[in-house]
């Protein structure tokens, strides 16, 4: 769409007028609940707030609450975890949704199956695959210890979800389950991009497995997989459901999320608890502004 | 893969054999979930597991209604998604429209900014409208969940919607204005139908975040009855026992219809995940 193009007339001189008019109501409802309750919840973090205490005024205290964050042993332990834990699942996610985009990819009997088969831990919501999972891991009847037994890997029934380690591990493999599917259905979007003459043309070249996968499907997927990367990033970054139903953030496995959480509904203290909000409000701010950025091209697009 | 040279069958084997493992471990979570849920109670705790139960029960599926107001929790979760989904769509299709086909400026900012909404973490968001909705009486009110749903709904909604507009061919607009129809004119009579199929791929998606929310959740619904259905399963178990069964059967009895929703329409679900890259 060339603006020069577009001739003068009664339609395009209200056009703006329009637009805004027609987006006037989402822009309403949105700046009431969503933007005016983060401004808020900056506002939170500045002020002294126990809620059990309300006779002290909740007084303004400046960054306090962020500087009692760098002196909190556990906030640190939960940053700390929650680095450890997105860096992990993320890494796990990116591997085996790349490989099963792969697989799906090829015209294959079954391939439709294979499909829906993949969209059902998405669908379902965390709280459940959590319970299912915490289940599995059970010490003395779950299903995680029994394979494991008959296939030889251990020798006597383990407590998973009472160590630390294990509680990581457990935590990790259920949310790689959860998500690692919708992750190859975005990179295989990604994939179907490539056309199949590319493929056919390099392999006429002599071009073989290896160096097609480098030369074509790499480059190609690039920005596809970074996408999928970044969104799957910031959603482990704010980790609650998963942590907080299967094991509450005991042995070390609090969250900044859970941890933030707590300290909201539990000590009921808004300021602190607002504080830690905002922490994660930010890295996640900054995550999707370089997830647009990759979006950039599609946002133009549609600037038309 | 179609080749059947004979140098090709050991490949097929492999990829097969990748094929199953791969589908196998998605799906093993559900199966052992199922027979846990039909498994007589003596056998959960069998010790080496048993997979397969020696005869069936339904004893737990019982439980799930009456231990439990789980059809509390069914209609409860049901009427806050289909609100939260019929208002984010009726709310944002107007507003996706706008920025999907008309000029003005600021369109890229306003783009971005609905999408860094509908990226904000819950947990963000939750002091302030806690402490609002207490103000105006909606804890444990449905009013109080599907307006924080709005939140997250809503900037989703949109997001999609505008992908699904921008997909559009030009001159459908110009052809209509030379016929003399106004601009809402043209987004309800013309745009609406040509986008329904997107319409319902979009609802999909937000009916299922809003179906599978749990902060929120948790925390302004704090009377039992009006527990959705992701918290209440959450918090069967009790300070004297962990219902392993009802759970179990809880889980099955929320799990079904979503599976057979994501069999029937998986293609309209696919094409609104993939369209905007967007959320789990």
């Amino acid at each position: 769409m060339r603006k020069n193009i577009k001739k003068h007339n009664f339609m395009s001189s209200t056009e703006a007028r329009d637009a805004w008019l027609m987006m006037a109501p989402a822009l309403i409802v949105l700046l009431v609940i969503a933007v005016y309750p983060i401004i808020r919840t900056f506002w939170l973090s500045m002020h002294e707030m126990m809620l059990t205490d309300p006779s002290s005024g909740y007084p303004y205290i400046g960054f306090k609450n962020y500087f009692n964050i760098l002196k909190d042993k556990k906030a640190i332990e939960a940053i700390l975890f929650t680095l450890k834990f997105t860096a992990t699942t993320v890494s796990f996610e990116l591997i085996i949704g790349y490989a099963a985009a792969l697989i799906m990819n090829k015209a294959f009997r079954g391939k439709g199956l294979v499909r829906a088969a993949i969209l059902i831990p998405w669908a379902i919501p965390t709280s459940v695959s959590a319970l299912m999972w915490k289940f599995i891991y059970n010490d003395q009847y779950g299903l995680f210890n029994d394979v494991l037994y008959r296939l030889g890997v251990i020798h006597s029934y383990k407590a998973w979800l009472s160590t630390s380690g294990g509680s990581f591990m457990a935590l990790v493999i259920t949310d790689v389950w959860k998500t690692a599917p919708y992750m190859a259905l975005l990179i295989l979007a990604g994939l179907q991009m490539i056309s199949e003459d590319l493929y056919e043309a390099a392999k006429i070249d002599g071009a073989g497995v290896i160096k097609r996968f480098i030369y074509i499907t790499l480059p190609i997927a690039k920005n596809t997989v970074i996408v999928a990367l970044l969104f799957r990033t910031l959603d482990a970054f704010r980790v609650f459901d998963l942590i907080s139903v299967m094991t509450g953030g005991a042995n070390r496995t609090e969250s900044i999320a859970v941890y933030s959480y707590k300290n909201l509904m539990k000590f009921l203290d808004f300021g602190y608890g607002s504080a830690l909000a905002v922490l994660i409000f930010i890295v996640v701010f900054i995550i999707s502004l370089i997830y647009m950025r990759f979006l950039g091209n599609k946002l133009t697009d549609m600037e038309g | 893969m179609s080749k059947n040279k004979k140098n090709d069958i050991p490949k097929i084997i492999i990829f097969y054999a990748f094929v199953s493992l791969f589908v196998g471990i998605i799906v093993l979570p559900f199966f052992w979930q199922f027979m846990t849920s039909i498994k007589p109670l003596s056998e959960i705790a069998a010790m080496p597991a048993k997979w397969i139960p020696s005869y069936v029960q339904v004893q737990f599926y019982i439980n799930v209604f009456t231990k439990h107001p789980f059809h509390r929790y069914l209609l409860n979760s049901f009427i806050v998604a289909v609100t939260t989904t019929l208002l984010s769509i009726l709310i944002g299709a107007s507003a996706a429209y706008a920025l999907a086909r008309l000029r003005f400026k600021g369109k890229k900012f306003m783009l971005m900014a609905i999408l860094s909404i509908s990226m904000f973490p819950t947990i963000a968001t939750l002091s302030p409208i806690y402490l609002l909705l207490k103000q105006l009486h909606l804890i444990n009110k449905y009013a109080g969940l599907i307006i924080p749903y709005i939140t997250f709904a809503l900037p989703l909604a949109i997001w999609l919607l505008t992908n699904f507009f921008s997909q559009l061919p030009k001159g459908f607009e110009e052809a209509a204005e030379i016929d003399g129809c106004s601009r809402l004119g043209i987004f309800f009579r013309i745009m609406l139908p040509l986008i329904k199929p997107a319409i319902f791929s979009v609802a999909l998606i937000v009916f299922i975040n809003a179906w599978n929310e749990y902060i929120y959740a948790l925390t302004f619904m704090t009377n039992d009855l009006m527990r959705t259905v992701p918290v209440g399963i959450a918090l069967f178990p009790s300070n004297y026992e962990l219902p392993w069964g009802d759970m179990a059967a809880g889980s099955i009895v929320v799990t079904v219809p979503l599976i057979i929703m994501v069999l029937i329409f998986q293609k309209k679900i696919i094409a609104g995940l993939t369209t905007g890259g967007i959320k789990e």
